[in-house]
């Protein structure tokens, strides 16, 4: 047995023994899923029990190095975890937005003791983190942001607002983009890290067309941020005045994460949808049921594409704007999926508070996903992206 | 097994892409041969030096005398073929004829394989009855005669069936029209007595026929594989092809989206490259994304294929579906891109068109394709 195959052995089995039942089931909303932070509750004993089991062999961030609280597993090896947890339909221990996208811009531009310092957090779930990027009047163009942080010797004094902050009003801590230079548009930012408790700075959540407010306003009245936390853990990631490259860098990461490439976009709905109309005691129309059809067609092409990106990403085969072709395609797809998904359930998908909708999640997933193709840049800034950096058009 | 090419396979399509573009362009082959009426189609001159390349016998395992290759290596060159628009039997021969014969006697081996290995032969499949690809349906019939059969029947759309030196037929042998079962597959040798062919060209400069079996008498051997038994290499051999088809199809989005970014970065209007309006850069984006994901579909499948997955199949249908309507995205946007002269016959993006819409029909197009995966997905 090569040693995947036996790495893959010892997954199922340890997957069968810590994996209870209960997390065996797909997300259907936020709540299945643990986000950690000080504030943090579980669900239920079956959700700690999973998420303790995973904290312990460092499954929480499997990929990363062991002494930052992962499980130092090689690519192949995370992989196979995936597969296998993809397998029993186990549930992501740890959802955060500190794995996704702080821990890759630390793990690539953290001094050592800044990333043991907020690494381990993150891995053990500690603190919740949220994004502060975009502003009113600058969403894709990043570059155009207004927050302002006045050096102060050792400390900075931060002014601004920033929105589209997911979950702001739950999290414990921000890691933000503020200018440090106004003179100068790219090498003016800096990408701070601090505590959303702190003194002048406040959350208010937006109610959106779903009626969820995951989004929210963050206002900043003279905050004042330390640089520095201590020996080697500076409050800032990668230089300052350098906050762009580390933004950048992210970006690419949560177009990735965005578009599902990691294989949780790639799904089928023809089978699903058909059972379900069936179930209701209606026939599936045969135009409705073509246009699953082509839509299943173009999910599991999507899916091969993504199978493809990652197995490129990793030999460093793949073009460096591939990410904004992969989040405009993933996007766009999403979509398609839940317009179909309110088409084949007809009427009572329309139902917005009751029972048997579960308070009406498939219209309000289905006004959710109108934002994959606007959060993390719009599909035209993607399709812009494309213009200019692969097919190197003209003025783009 | 990674999705992209490896060393050995990416040496191959370069070798594929050079050979391609200075033997097989459009100026030399296709408008070639379309100019001077050419019965046939293609040139036997290319066909024996892409024999000389080891092109044809790719898939030919190595016991027969061919290179033992896969799909995606057969899937490189017909990548090729689609980009330059190359006039070829290679589908029809070195992928589905082949496929078939994979199945056949050693003495039909022996027969044919050599032929196409060196480039002397040519063969043809004829499989559909009507204008739609409908393989479920064979009303071809093979009677029993003697130590052989009598196969009686016609055939539509045979590509190059002209041409050919032999044809493989699915015909049926036993039970009613649309079963599943009574299907055998014959080996049917050109000069066969009371066959005749009714050649017609198609839009893209090919030719294919209409022919007629009117008691045709083939020996025992002629059968490939298992009498009534034949539905099983029907189905590898229909596989194999429609990954083969949608491989040259993304060529052909590839060539005609090639030429139409080119000339967005050349042609002139309001006194701007018309690349510089973003109308067209956002409609040349998203043809882009969709070329990548047609071919990645393309190269899944191929793989499947080539691992023995039972999942083949089903990504055969995908990749098929997922081609025709990405390559004909990139050919519509092609010409509608070009202007006016977009609809001229000097330019080339017309014959990506013509090409790509009669690729769409071989072995089922989009609807087809996506309907097998609704159906082999339960609903």
């Amino acid at each position: 047995m090569s040693d995947l195959e036996t790495f893959r052995a010892e997954t199922r089995t340890w997957l069968e023994a810590n994996c209870p039942a209960e997390m065996r089931q797909p997300v259907r909303d936020e709540e299945d899923v643990y986000w950690g932070g000080r504030r943090a509750k579980f669900k239920n004993d079956a959700q700690k029990a999973w998420f303790d089991a995973c904290l312990a062999k460092g499954y929480t961030v499997p990929a990363w190095p062991k002494e930052y609280g992962g499980a130092g597993l090689a690519p192949a090896e995370a992989k196979v975890l995936r597969q296998e947890m993809s397998r029993i339909s186990a549930r992501p221990p740890l959802s955060s937005f500190g794995i996704w996208m702080l821990g890759p811009a630390l793990l690539h531009f953290g001094t050592e003791e800044q990333k043991k310092h907020f690494l381990g957090q993150i891995a053990r779930g500690e603190i919740r983190w949220c994004q502060g990027y975009s502003e009113p009047g600058s969403g894709s163009d990043l570059v155009s942001l207004q927050t302002y942080g006045e050096d102060k010797g050792d400390h900075w004094v931060v002014n601004g607002q920033k929105v589209w902050t997911s979950y702001a009003d739950q999290a414990d801590w921000i890691f933000c983009l503020v200018r440090t230079d106004k003179e100068n548009k790219y090498k003016g930012i800096t990408f701070m890290l601090f505590d959303t408790a702190s003194e002048g700075c406040s959350t208010k959540p937006i109610k959106l067309i779903s009626g969820n407010s995951p989004f929210c306003e963050t206002f900043m009245e003279d905050v004042k941020v330390p640089k520095s936390y201590g020996e080697g853990i500076p409050a800032y990631v990668g230089e300052i005045n350098r906050g762009w490259d580390v933004a950048k860098y992210l970006l690419g990461h949560e177009r990735e994460m965005i578009s599902g490439a990691d294989g949780g976009n790639t799904g089928t709905v023809g089978s699903a949808m058909s059972r379900h109309v069936a179930k209701s005691g209606d026939e599936l129309d045969p135009v409705l049921r073509a246009e699953l059809a082509m839509f299943d067609v173009d999910a599991l092409a999507y899916g091969a594409m993504g199978e493809k990106f990652l197995d490129e990403i990793k030999v460093g085969k793949a073009h460096p704007a591939q990410p904004n072709m992969m989040k405009y395609a993933g996007t766009e797809l999403n979509k398609r999926r839940h317009e179909l998904m309110m088409s084949a359930g007809g009427s009572r998908s329309l139902e917005w508070e009751s029972e048997e909708t579960g308070g009406g999640k498939p219209s309000r997933n289905w006004l959710r996903t109108k934002a994959n193709s606007i959060e993390g840049g719009t599909s035209e800034v993607m399709l812009n992206v494309i213009s200019k950096r692969i097919l190197d058009l003209p003025g783009a | 097994m990674p999705l992209y090419h490896d060393e050995d396979q990416a040496m191959l399509a370069d070798t594929a892409t050079s050979f391609m573009a200075e033997q097989g362009n459009i100026k030399d082959q296709l408008r070639h041969w379309r100019d001077r009426d050419c019965p046939d189609g293609f040139g036997h001159g290319l066909w024996k030096q892409m024999a000389e390349m080891g092109f044809t016998g790719m898939l030919v395992g190595e016991d027969d005398g061919g290179l033992g290759m896969g799909h995606v290596e057969a899937g490189i060159v017909l990548e090729e073929i689609g980009r330059n628009l190359t006039p070829s039997p290679f589908l029809t021969s070195s992928v589905l004829a082949a496929t078939a014969l994979k199945h056949g006697s050693n003495d039909l081996k022996g027969r044919y394989l050599p032929g196409l290995i060196e480039g002397e032969s040519v063969f043809a499949v004829a499989i559909d009855e009507t204008a739609k690809h409908r393989p479920s349906r064979i009303t071809t019939r093979a009677e029993r005669s003697g130590n052989g059969f009598k196969l009686s029947g016609s055939k539509s759309f045979v590509i190059q069936g002209a041409s050919a030196d032999m044809l493989v037929v699915a015909a049926r042998t036993s039970g009613s029209d649309d079963d599943e079962d009574g299907i055998t597959l014959f080996a049917v040798p050109k000069d066969a007595a009371n066959m005749s062919h009714n050649s017609v060209r198609l839009v893209d400069s090919s030719m294919a026929t209409h022919t007629k079996f009117d008691g045709v008498d083939l020996d025992g051997d002629a059968v490939i594989g298992e009498v009534d038994g034949g539905r099983e290499v029907l189905n590898a051999m229909l596989t194999a092809g429609r990954i083969g088809a949608a491989a040259e199809g993304v060529g052909v989005a590839r060539g005609a989206m090639d030429l139409t970014v080119d000339y967005l970065k050349q042609r002139k209007q309001f006194g701007k490259l018309i690349g510089e309006f973003q109308a067209l850069q956002h409609r040349a984006s998203h043809l882009y994304s969709e070329v990548e994901i047609a071919r990645a579909a393309v190269i899944k499948a191929q793989q499947l294929l080539d691992g023995g997955s039972e999942k083949a199949e089903l990504m055969s249908s995908v990749a098929k579906a997922k081609v025709a309507r990405t390559a004909g995205l990139a050919v519509k946007e092609g010409v509608q891109m070009h202007g006016g002269i977009g609809m001229t016959d000097e330019y080339d993006i017309g014959l990506y068109m013509k090409r790509d819409r009669a690729l769409q029909e071989f072995l089922g197009d989009a609807y087809f394709h996506a309907n097998r995966v609704a159906e082999l997905n339960g609903y």
